[in-house]
């Protein structure tokens, strides 16, 4: 049995742009934003990091294909650099990789940056685009907030819930989400807004709602990673360590066999269940202080407090109705404004999320910041509700 | 004894409303506005003359084994391919045994349909085993404010024709050809271009049609008062009846047009009033189908005991009652791109059709096959090397396996108001076929006030895109929810 992850890679810095409609900025500029912050944060000098990773979904339309956008943006010194694109895990996957380089001894020093820019496409959304040769021949005409709606559909059908109330969970979500929003200066939608206003906002998909459905923005975030040893010897303190790591992708069996019932996210419960156990966590009603979740709309983040088994299964609505994940509920979630307020540049969204986690493990988030948070959840899911990837990471203290 | 064996019909649902017509144009041209009763048949944007003809041959077959079938026959004017054969798309939709099968496409005329269905007659009394499918099926495009917007509509008619259980048995025909030009629609036309009724009516109809029919009834020695049913496709009104009263005929056997319910739908409209015919028509009555264009085609059938004894799913009667009213007369133009509508951005992507990977996949796109584990009997589609059954996981295990014919029920659904659909909002969701399989699909003709979560599908071959670019079109198919 492989010991796993938890504790042998440690956060040395973090960076993150403002997000937002950055129409002055190339993605070079966005990435050399993130960096900047990052590398001063991290106290350590650019020739000293040996490995990087780039994380960009949707390449062909904003950054540019292959990692040499990264490499000449920061003028890296001619280190490898690896992009990678999976979907909107693409962030966590680049953490992932740089984790396991320094774990694995290969490196002391790697980089993760995700950086995406969505803004030049002339219209709102994600841009319309081929889903492949293959593919297009009969892939159904949907759009992302198409996709993510039917899991309402299938939600309300499990439990016969109530439209009305499911409607109003979901707009609770948003409101949730705006009024932590408001109070981040590097979020792209800085405004509250009323259970009403989300209620009432035009149709998209149904049962979504404009603002049920999370910003389009353009942003970078990065982080610096190395051992805790390493980090210690450079006089670093309040260590945040990655506690675990985990994917997971679909395999065909919620879209082609017939027991999935369209009401959760199977990848979340398998990633989580091993993410939990790759922490050690037992009981994370007990233990998870916070999470960031990928509320690319707000029926995800409902169905995702059951996956995460934050929320019994049935149970989501009324918890969050009751503001279980308020910022001063139970299980505090998107403390820091979420997909909904930053927006979702892709291959940006996972690392935003680390860098909101490690503001407030090391008491630096300002307005937002909770009291005494021990351990943090960030989870991202990419591409449709029957066919996806799934990640979760868990990142926290470092105690050992 | 050779003759048709079963019918069936197809009438898109959309009806529009000819007044919607009228109120819009006839401050240009008043004379419409006598024309803006009733309503016709149009197709929605995903319909054309390839995907009614595969609903009317559907309707046609019914649950008869389809490898007998040894012709398909397509005739329209209005095909959506001059040079990739339409045929062959109908077939393979209708999963016929395509080693062996005789295709062809006729074209040009009104008659195509009436020459298709003489052609597929021949291949009967040549070979008595062969049974031929012929489909008529009609998709005309038309200007603004004239009178054939007024009176074309959309629609397909199928037979089976052959010497096995004949429900109406061939007795004669008689075939002239001459080159009178009532309308002609020129190479690189959209339209048709048409010459005075009163000319079409008094030099076309009233003398070319008795000489070919008293042609007929003499070598048939049939007198005319003996037809119980006279079918002339025209979109002039009167003349059906003007030309019973010259012929002869009884007043009640001359076949109601369906101008006002139908629209004429051109090369279809004869197989259409002989499917509509049929549903009425008795053991013993004879029955004289007309098409017109070009010269003219008779061709003379009596009933047989079987007539009543085998009917059509729906047949125009049942597509007659499945109809929609509308009366967004822009929603008619738009859907058949006769306006310069703004579609948006996201209207812009490429849509390529990548022909190799099309062809490889045609089993499942174009058929709708899926596959059946051989192992532990699990359903999926599309079909794939290792079965989905998570217990199972088999490979090269997989059998095909028809699925055009399932129902199955909506597990999940959405109305999509973001993406882009010529009929916005875009309705698609997961499908839990009745029979095992699933597959998230595109859902069209939704009623929104009855569709729900677990309401009950069916298929049904559609356009899925429209590649404006290269003006190509993918087909596959899509649920619609049983009424």
């Amino acid at each position: 049995m492989a010991s796993g992850i938890k504790d042998k890679v440690a956060i040395l810095g973090m960076g993150c742009s403002k997000f937002g409609e950055r129409w002055d900025c190339e993605p070079a500029d966005l990435m050399a934003e993130a960096f900047e912050e990052c590398i001063a944060d991290a106290g350590i000098d650019k020739s000293q990091i040996e490995a990087a990773w780039q994380a960009t979904a949707i390449d062909t339309f904003n950054v540019g294909p292959g990692a040499i956008p990264l490499s000449a943006a920061l003028r890296l010194p001619n280190i490898p650099v690896t992009k990678i694109e999976n979907y909107c895990a693409s962030g966590t996957e680049a953490f992932r990789a740089a984790t396991y380089a320094v774990a694995s001894g290969a490196c002391d020093f790697a980089l993760a940056l995700g950086v995406e820019k969505l803004k030049d496409m002339g219209y709102g959304g994600l841009p319309q685009r081929s889903r492949g040769v293959t593919n297009d021949l009969f892939f159904p005409n949907v759009s992302a907030p198409g996709a993510f709606a039917q899991l309402a559909a299938g939600y309300a059908a499990k439990y016969s819930t109530n439209k009305e109330d499911l409607k109003r969970a979901m707009a609770h979500i948003s409101v949730k989400s705006h009024a932590n929003g408001a109070k981040n200066a590097k979020a792209h939608l800085q405004r509250s807004i009323t259970e009403d206003q989300a209620m009432r906002a035009p149709m998209i998909a149904e049962p979504i709602g404009l603002f049920d459905c999370c910003g389009v923005s353009d942003g970078a975030a990065c982080a610096i990673v190395t051992t805790p040893e390493i980090a210690r010897s450079l006089g670093k303190h309040d260590l945040v360590s990655v506690k675990a790591i985990q994917l997971c992708v679909s395999n065909g069996n919620e879209s082609g066999f017939n027991d999935w019932d369209g009401s959760y996210i199977a990848t979340t419960r398998h990633a989580v269940k091993r993410a939990y156990a790759e922490a050690g966590i037992k009981n994370p009603r007990d233990e998870i202080s916070m999470t960031e979740v990928h509320d690319c709309f707000s029926i995800t983040e409902l169905v995702t407090m059951e996956d995460l088994g934050l929320s019994a299964d049935g149970r989501a609505v009324t918890d969050v109705l009751d503001g279980v994940f308020d910022a001063e509920g139970a299980f505090p979630c998107q403390i820091d404004g979420g997909l909904k307020c930053f927006g979702h540049p892709i291959g940006a969204s996972g690392l935003r999320m680390l860098y909101e986690m490690y503001l407030q493990f090391q008491g630096r988030a300002g307005a937002r910041q909770l009291k005494d948070p021990r351990l943090g959840l960030t989870h991202n899911l990419g591409g449709f509700p029957y066919q996806n990837v799934s990640s979760i990471s868990i990142v926290g203290r470092h105690e050992a | 004894m050779i003759g048709i064996t079963a019918y069936g019909a197809y009438l898109p649902r959309m009806r529009l409303q000819k007044k919607s017509i009228a109120d819009a144009n006839g401050w240009f041209d008043a004379s419409l506005n006598g024309l803006g009763r009733g309503q016709k048949a149009v197709c929605n944007w995903d319909e054309d003359a390839i995907t009614m003809a595969v609903e009317a041959a559907s309707d046609c077959l019914g649950q008869d084994t389809r490898d007998s079938v040894g012709a398909l026959i397509f005739a329209s004017t209005s095909a959506p391919f001059l040079d990739r054969q339409n045929s062959v798309v109908v077939a393979e939709a209708l999963n016929l045994k395509t080693n062996g099968l005789r295709a062809a496409d006729v074209t040009a005329s009104q008659r195509a349909a009436t020459s298709a269905l003489l052609f597929g007659l021949d291949i009967a009394a040549g070979n008595s085993a062969a049974r031929s499918v012929v489909v008529g099926s009609e998709h005309r495009l038309t200007q603004c404010a004239t009178r054939e917007e007024m009176l074309y509509g959309d629609g397909a008619a199928a037979l089976s024709v052959g010497s096995e259980k004949v429900l109406a048995e061939f007795i004669a025909s008689h075939s002239h050809a001459d080159d009178f030009i009532d309308h002609y629609r020129a190479d690189g036309s959209k339209y048709d271009y048409g010459w005075e009724e009163r000319w079409v009516r008094d030099e076309g109809y009233m003398k070319i049609v008795p000489a070919a029919v008293n042609a007929l009834l003499t070598q048939a020695q049939v007198q005319a008062s003996d037809i119980a049913h006279f079918i002339l496709a025209t979109d002039q009104d009167r003349v059906p009846a003007m030309l019973g009263k010259e012929l002869g005929l009884k007043g009640d056997a001359v076949a109601d047009n369906l101008l006002g319910t139908v629209g004429i739908t051109g090369a279809a409209h004869p197989l259409l009033l002989l499917a509509h015919r049929l549903e009425q028509a008795a053991p013993g009555d004879l029955i004289l189908l007309v098409g017109f264009g070009q010269g003219c085609d008779a061709l003379l059938f009596r009933a047989t005991d079987a007539i009543q004894s085998k009917r059509p799913k729906y047949g125009v009667s049942g597509h007659l009652a499945r109809g929609r009213a509308e009366e967004n007369y822009n929603k008619f133009q738009s859907f058949n791109n006769l306006l310069e509508k703004g579609l948006g951005k996201r209207a812009e992507v490429d849509k390529q059709s990548y022909l190799s990977a099309m062809y490889r996949n045609k089993a499942f796109t174009t058929g709708f096959k899926g596959g059946k584990c051989s192992a532990c009997g699990t359903v999926q589609i599309p079909k794939h090397r290792y079965c989905v059954n998570p217990e199972c996981g088999a490979s090269e295990t997989q059998l095909e396996y028809p699925m055009s014919g399932a129902t199955g029920h909506i597990a999940t659904w959405t109305a999509d108001e973001l993406t882009f659909d010529f009929n916005p909002p875009a309705y698609f969701g997961m499908v839990v076929f009745d029979g095992g399989g699933r597959l998230m699909m595109d859902i069209t003709e939704v009623d929104p006030e009855a569709f729900a979560t677990g309401v009950e599908v069916d298929l049904h071959f559609r356009i899925k895109q429209i590649d404006s670019q290269r003006g190509f079109r993918k087909y596959f198919w899509k649920a619609i929810q049983v009424q």
